[in-house]
Parts: C-alpha cells; structure tokens; sequence
C-alpha cells in the first residue's frame, strides 16, 4: 500500500459538554477513496471539518505528510472542500467561480484561463463559463463546485455528502463519475455519507462511526460480511439481530436450537448477538428446518420479496428471496454456518 | 468572520445610544443646586400638577381617537388589499405606500392648504353653496393630521398578516358551515390580531409624541406631551422637567407595548424595546 | 358588486392620500397667492424656488448630511451586521436590544438626549452635530437592511472562501461582501431617504443658522402658506417616487433572480417595512 497522507491522532472535539469526536485513530493512504460514514452526529462531518481546518480539536494531533498541521488555518492547507449544497458564489459566474482559488494564488491570466478551461472539460460544463451559478440545475452546481476545488490540484479532496441533495437518478450518475474522476486524478478523496450503499459502492476504504467513535475500518466487502458488532451489521444493509449463547467454539444457540457456525475463541455460554442477512436465510419445507414459522406479511420490492416470518418463539425474520410464499404458509428458514455472524455484546450502544 | 468588526459599532452605539439615555434619566432624577446637582423625584412631581396632566390626558385622548379611527379606516382597507379584489397587488400596495415616502411635513403642511378659511375646500364647498368647514386650528385638524399621517402604520401590518392566512383555513371554515360573518368572526380577525396588535403600537406611539402635526395643524393653541417636551428643551430650557416629561413617555409606551404583547400571546422577534 | 364595492373603498382611501399632495402640486403652477383661485399657469414658484438662498443653503446641508450620514453609516452598520450575525447568546441579543432602541424609541427621545449629549460634551450644535445624529439613527436601519442577507448565506461561503486560499481577509472583501451587496445598497438608500425625511431630530441636533430642508419648511409653514414650498414638494415627491422605481426594479430583479436560482424566495426587508417599523 501507499504512504499515509493524513493521520489523525487521538482526536477530539466537544461543544461545550458533549463530545461530537471521542478521541479517534485514522489514517488515510494516498489515492485512496475513504467514505466516512454513519447516521446523523455521529462525528463525520466533525471529522471532515477538522481535516478541513475550519475547527480545531479540543485534542489530539492531526498530522499531513508527517508534519503537524494542528492549528495550521485552511488557507495554508493543501486540501480542498466540497460544500454541502456546493456554497457557491453567487455573486460570480461559473468560470470566476472555478478561477477563485488560483486568482488568490495570484496565477497569471493565461494560466488561469488554461487551468479553468481543461476543468470545465473535465466535468463536462464547457460552454457554461459565463452563465450565472443560480440558473444551473443541482447536479450542474455539484460539477463547479468539484471544479472549484480540484482546479488547484489538492493532495486531498474533502466531500462533505455532496450527493445529498441529488435526486436517486442524479446520485447514481455522479457516484461513477466522482469515481472515475478520482482513479483518473490519483488523489485522495474523503467522502462523507449517511448513505450505506453509496459508501460501499465508490469506496476503497470505509470507515463506519457512531457517537463520536469509529466503530469499524475496512474494505466495503469487509464490512459488509463481517461486520464487527451489532450496530455495523444493522446499520450496512438489512439484518436480522438474535440473542445467542455461544455453546462452545462452532456451536452457538438460539431461537431454541442449535446452530453450527465458523466462530471460535468466544468464553462458554457467553451472550452474543446473532447477525443474519436477509438474504442469507432461504425457504424451506418447514419438516426440513430447524427454524420454522409462519409468513405474516409479503411486499414486493421489485427484484425480490421481503417476507416476515414469525417463528415459533416469537421472533420476526426479515427474508429477501426472489420466491414468494403467500402469508399463512408455514415455512421453515433455512441458513449455512457461514451466514451466521457471531458478535461481542457492546456494553454500551 | 470576524466579530471585531462590531467594534466601532460598539462604540458607537454607547457613546450616542447608551449615553444619551444615561444622561436623560440622570436629568430627570436630579435637581441643580449651587454646589451641583442632587438626586430628587422632583421634576415627577411637577408633572402630576394639574395643568401637566391636562396636557397629559389631552395627549392619550387624541392619539386614541387617531388610533381608534386608523383601525376603523384601515382594517376594512388592509382586508380588501390582501384579497382578490385587485389582480396587482403589488401594484396597489406600492400606490399606497408611495405618499408616505412624502416628506412628513409636506404632507402635512398640504392640509393647511386644503384647510384653510379660503382653501381648496372651502371654496369648493362655497361653489356648492354649503356653509364652511373651519376646523383648521381645531382638534380635529391634529387628529386628520394624524390620521393621514399614521394611516399606513395601522394598515401595513395587518396586510401582512392577512395575506398569510392560508385561504385552505378560510375555505375549511366554510366548508364545515360557517357564513361570511362567522367565518371572519371565528377565523379571520383571531388570525389577523397580531397584525392589530403592531399596527396600533405603531400608530399610538407617534401620536402620543408627536409635536409637528399639533404646532402646524393645531396652531400651537393645542399643547400635546411632545410640544411640552419641546418648549422644556428650546424655550424654557428645564432639562430635568422635559427629561423627566420623556421617561415618563418611556414607561407609557413600555407599558403599552407590554399589555399589547400580552394580547398578542406570542413571543415577537422584536424584544420588548 | 361586492368587488365593485371594495374596489370603490380602495380608490375611496386613495384619495384621500393623494389628495392633498395633488392639490400640492396643482398649486405649484397656479399663478395666485389665494388658494381658493385658480390665477393661470405659471412657473413663477419654481424660478423663486431656486433663487431663494435659504431654501437653496438647506438643500445643500440636507444632501450633504443625507449622502455623509448615509455611507458611514451603511460602513459601520454593514461591519456591525456582520459581527452580530456571528455572535452568540447574551451578547447578541443584548446588541440587538440596543440596536431597536432607536427604532422603537419616540423620534423625539431620541432628538432631545442626543442634543443633551452634544450640549453636555460642548460640541457645537451645527453640520457635525447633524451629522452624527443621523449617522445614529441611520445605523440601525442599515444593520436591519443587511442582517437577513447575511441570514440567507450558504454557511459554508466563507469556509469555502478561507479553503480556496483566501485569508479571512480576503474572504470578507472578495465573498461576503459583493454577496450581501444588494441588501448594503438597500440600507444606503433607506438611510439616504430616512435622512432626507427626517425633521425631529435635526430639529433639536442643530444650531448656528444649520438648516436642513425639513427644518426650513416647519419654520415657512408656521408662518403660513407659502407656494415656495409647493414648487419644493412637486420637485420632491417626483424625486422620491423615482428613487422608489428604481429600488422596486431593482429588488423585482433580485427576486426574480433567487426564484431561478431555487435558493427560495425569502424575502429581505423591504425599504418600506423597515421605515414602517420593520413591519
């Protein structure tokens, strides 16, 4: 892998009394595409703004290249920002918009002209250098804004949920394009998401918080199949969270029965949280399966049906199969060990 | 951004705002003596004589009548301004406001002309042969002066607010039954009552403090709390009594404020002041 | 009928307002002294007008003043603006309670403690005098002008500023300020036409044979009618129905101009809600 570009040591942040940041550990590799995602206030964002230097930690060391850049001001950082709702100025149009930056560096007029000319290309706006930034559409605004901050050639771009204000279609199309912007430029992009699915589609490398902590770090597919605790589990895609007690090493119990599975290294008869993917679980004759119960409501989503299953303990299972069996059907759910995803219990949520 | 950019407003405003007040409330609350001066509640005092009061009782009469006029003139005005009656709206609400950006003694130096014992009504009412109309240098000229100048101030704010009232909530009352009136007794005039409520502190308070319109329509025979004040400062030269005249009118319009905010029932983005 | 009905009630109240004005203006060119006679055309009023040297000297003052207290005013208020907006808590609000004081207080408190300060303090009662009452009661109009532009920035414009380099500086002149320029250019124009109106004020603020026009025409109407004055009113209500057009043009355009932009039509503080009390 690449050398480490941005690395956060032990950082903090409190708003008065609460703590937005509680002390975390990060490091970002160079070129690499890192999503920062969790639910609102969850310190993403806090995150992004203290890599930006529009705040400072109240502790900690936030180091670039190696050096310590703490309490240096934005203004002599070699990053550069995508807003939330872009900020763009409104009282200039698109090309004066994209030459900001390098006019404050005092650039030469040709120059400027050169660089905002091959940026407009790059996100396709050419034409648009003299219109007015109110009378573009969102996704156009989105486009100056990521022109505006990459014409000055970043070490790293912060993305502070740019796609958020897209309408779905919109989203998309930007995703791959943010994407393969970023693979073709060979820099770092940090990218800040409550949105699981375009964490896991654009990024190298994901970083799950919640209440000031990072609760995981790994590749999407990591994260997806192995997540780390229950909150990951639930809040990457759909889950269905069990109490279980681990038997012994392979063996773990729940629902009344017991079920082998690929864990080990866990106390006897300690509590865990049982994980299972929706998709995971497969219908099956009932007589046939260990876990058994009754469908109580069908929705067609399109590609699939969601199912509830209420076994016979009282537990509701979320299934997603591409086979419909009509509510009042007694089916039985049928799983390997390896879709059995064992998890510590986290004493505090 | 920077806050140090409220320093020289800061300043600015304790020299020429906080200061002055200072200096009025230490005026009203001191008597000159030889030696200085020396705290005393006599310039209050002197107000409560009778002939103080009269001025006084005079002053809270006309600006109730002119606020009681404004609001009969201007809620019926407000009400078919902020309806369908006009299609510009915009256009009208500007033709309303364009007089008052008159210069406030132009217009009201043009009713002396219109008044007058040989002006343009008067002599319009001799063509017709009527009997004249002198009420120039009367009461009732301070309260037309008044009136016309004021007129907007009531009128302005409850088109505000009555341009708001969601027409679903009109149609909603209708629809369950209400006739005309009840809908307007029952719906409209409890939404528009905030709207009532600043346009008539905004009409009481200039009339109550007024000095031109009673000098200049009133003929000076008319002496009102604020030609008190006046003469205190530029005739008389009783700072401690015309201050003393001034925070007087202070609590008054504080407490009118109050009591109105009370019956507004809602917490104004305006604080008290 | 009902709408006829309304309609007349409108145009009933309207001519009530214009009334008096027109009769102003009409009597500009009426060639009698006597009100109630109508003498012929003339411009007899406008010529006398203008070689009347009080009424010329005041004018001057009155646009002096008007122009001087208006752009330092719109300076110290549109940095005030800025400093409250980002301000928080007891400060600001303590700030803001001050700021309406002038607004709300009786014109006249506000006139006689300024002339208090000025007589205590031994300045002059004369042009500088003038000047800084109305400065004074300017400010606040101008800090009332610009705080809702300010309100209605993106947050992030001034991060976005200090990210592409500029220091808070250049962030200030070069970004926050060319964005809240349309609500600066209201507050210089509301402070310009509140100092040209303004009577009370000057009345009590200035001494030494220093007149401004409102003063002048108090002390010719005391004394009576004079058709001097009606020429100055046509002349002046032609001059302020046109600064009105050109304001409303002007704010029509910037409208117009969000509603594209999608930002939402807030709508900041018209020059006459805020001379009607911010209604």
């Amino acid at each position: 892998m690449s050398e480490i570009i941005v690395e956060l040591k032990s950082v903090s942040k409190f708003y008065d009394e609460t703590a937005a940041l509680d002390g975390i550990d990060l490091y970002i590799r160079k070129n690499e595409f890192v999503t920062l995602l969790g639910p609102s206030g969850c310190g993403k964002t806090t995150t992004l703004r203290l890599i930006g230097g529009f705040e400072q930690p109240s502790g900690g060391t936030i180091l670039f290249e190696g050096k310590d850049i703490t309490s240096i001001p934005p203004y002599k950082r070699r990053v550069n920002t995508v807003f939330q709702r872009y900020a763009l100025f409104s009282h200039l149009d698109v090309f004066e918009n994209i030459a900001f930056g390098l006019r404050i560096k005092k650039l030469s007029e040709k120059a400027i002209q050169n660089k905002v000319t091959k940026m407009l290309e790059q996100v396709n706006l050419e034409g648009f250098e003299k219109r007015d930034v109110n009378s573009l559409s969102g996704g156009q605004q989105q486009r100056v804004a990521i022109a505006r901050a990459l014409v000055n050639e970043p070490e790293v771009l912060l993305l502070d949920e740019p796609l958020a204000a897209l309408d779905l279609k919109l989203r998309r199309e930007m995703q791959h394009e943010l994407k393969s912007m970023q693979k073709q430029l060979g820099i770092t992009f940090v990218f800040v998401t409550h949105d699981q699915e375009e964490a896991l589609s654009m990024s190298d490398t994901v970083v799950v918080m919640q209440d000031g902590k990072i609760q995981q770090i790994g590749t999407p597919v990591d994260i997806y199949n192995e997540p780390t605790n229950a909150f990951v589990a639930d809040f990457i895609g759909e889950s269905n969270i069990v109490d279980g007690i681990m038997r012994k090493d392979f063996l773990v119990d729940f629902s009344g029965s017991s079920f082998e599975c690929v864990d080990s290294g866990l106390a006897q008869d300690e509590e865990v949280d049982v994980v299972i993917r929706p998709e995971d679980l497969v219908l099956i004759p009932a007589e046939k399966a260990r876990l058994s119960g009754t469908v109580s409501s069908v929705n067609f989503l399109g590609v699939h049906y969601e199912m509830l299953v209420e076994s016979d303990d009282g537990m509701s299972w979320l299934v997603h199969s591409t086979l419909m069996e009509p509510v009042g059907t007694r089916v039985g759910l049928g799983l390997e060990p390896l879709d059995i995803h064992i998890m510590k219990k986290v004493s505090s949520p | 951004m920077k806050r140090s950019s409220l320093f020289p407003y800061m300043i600015w405003m304790i020299l020429f705002i906080v200061v002055p007040m200072f200096l009025v409330l230490y005026y009203a609350f001191t008597i000159p003596t030889e030696t200085g001066a020396t705290w005393s509640l006599e310039n209050f005092g002197r107000f409560f004589e009778p002939i103080y009061l009269k001025v006084l009782g005079r002053s809270l009469r006309l600006a109730v009548i002119s606020t009681v006029i404004c609001l009969i003139m201007g809620y019926p005005a407000a009400m078919v301004m902020a309806g369908n009656a006009f299609t510009r709206k915009n256009v009208i609400l500007l033709l309303f406001v364009v007089p008052m950006w008159m210069n406030f003694l132009l217009r009201t130096y043009a009713w002396l002309t219109l008044l007058e014992r040989s002006g343009v009504i008067n002599v319009l009412l001799a063509n017709l042969n009527l009997p004249r109309l002198n009420i120039l240098y009367t009461e009732a000229a301070v309260v037309l002066g008044m009136v016309y100048n004021f007129l907007p101030f009531m009128v302005l704010p409850i088109y505000s607010v009555l341009s708001k009232i969601d027409k679903g909530v009109v149609e909603a009352a209708g629809d369950l039954g209400a006739n005309s009136y009840r809908v307007f007794t029952r719906v409209i005039f409890p939404l528009s009552v905030p709207g009532v409520v600043s346009g008539v502190t905004m009409v009481f308070m200039p009339a109550l403090t007024t000095f031109v319109i009673s000098r200049l329509l009133g003929g000076g025979q008319f002496t009102l709390i604020g030609n008190l004040i006046e003469q205190q400062f530029l005739v008389v030269g009783d700072w401690g009594f015309g201050s003393a005249i001034s925070v007087v009118m202070i609590v008054l319009i504080l407490l009118s404020m109050a009591v109105m905010s009370f019956f507004e029932g809602e917490e104004k983005d305006v604080a008290l002041w | 009928m009902v709408r006829f009905l309304k309609r007349s009630y409108i145009y009933l109240v309207f001519a009530f307002l214009y009334m008096p004005i027109a009769v102003l203006m009409v009597y500009s060119f009426n060639d009698s002294r006597s009100r109630g006679v109508w003498g012929g055309f003339t411009l007899r009023w406008y010529v006398e007008l203008f070689q009347d040297r009080t009424i010329m000297s005041s004018l001057y003052s009155t646009l002096f003043i008007g122009i001087t207290s208006a752009i330092i005013a719109t300076i110290i208020g549109t940095l005030a603006a800025i400093g409250i907006h980002n301000s928080r808590g007891i400060q600001k609000k303590l700030i803001m309670n001050v700021t309406y004081l002038p607004v709300l207080n009786p014109e006249i408190v506000t006139a006689i403690s300024l002339m208090i300060l000025f007589v205590f303090a031994r300045v002059r009662l004369g042009y500088l005098t003038l000047l800084l009452a109305h400065i004074t009661f300017n400010i606040p109009y101008v800090i009332l002008s610009v705080l809702p532009k300010l309100r209605q920035l993106n947050k992030h414009l001034y991060e976005a500023a200090l990210d592409l380099g500029s220091t808070p500086a250049q962030a200030l002149w070069k970004v926050i300020i060319p964005e809240i320029m349309p609500g600066i250019i209201t507050g210089l124009l509301l402070a310009f036409t509140l100092s040209i109106d303004d009577f009370v004020i000057s009345f009590f603020t200035t001494g030494s044979g220093v007149n401004t026009l409102s003063i002048t025409i108090y002390s010719m109407a005391r004394r009576g009618i004079n058709p001097k004055i009606n020429a100055l009113s046509t002349i002046m209500f032609t001059f302020v129905l046109l600064l009105l057009i050109v304001v409303n043009v002007r704010q029509a355009r910037e409208e117009k101009k969000e509603r594209n932009g999608k930002h939402g039509s807030k709508k900041q503080v018209s020059p006459f809600g805020a001379k009607f009390g911010g209604a």
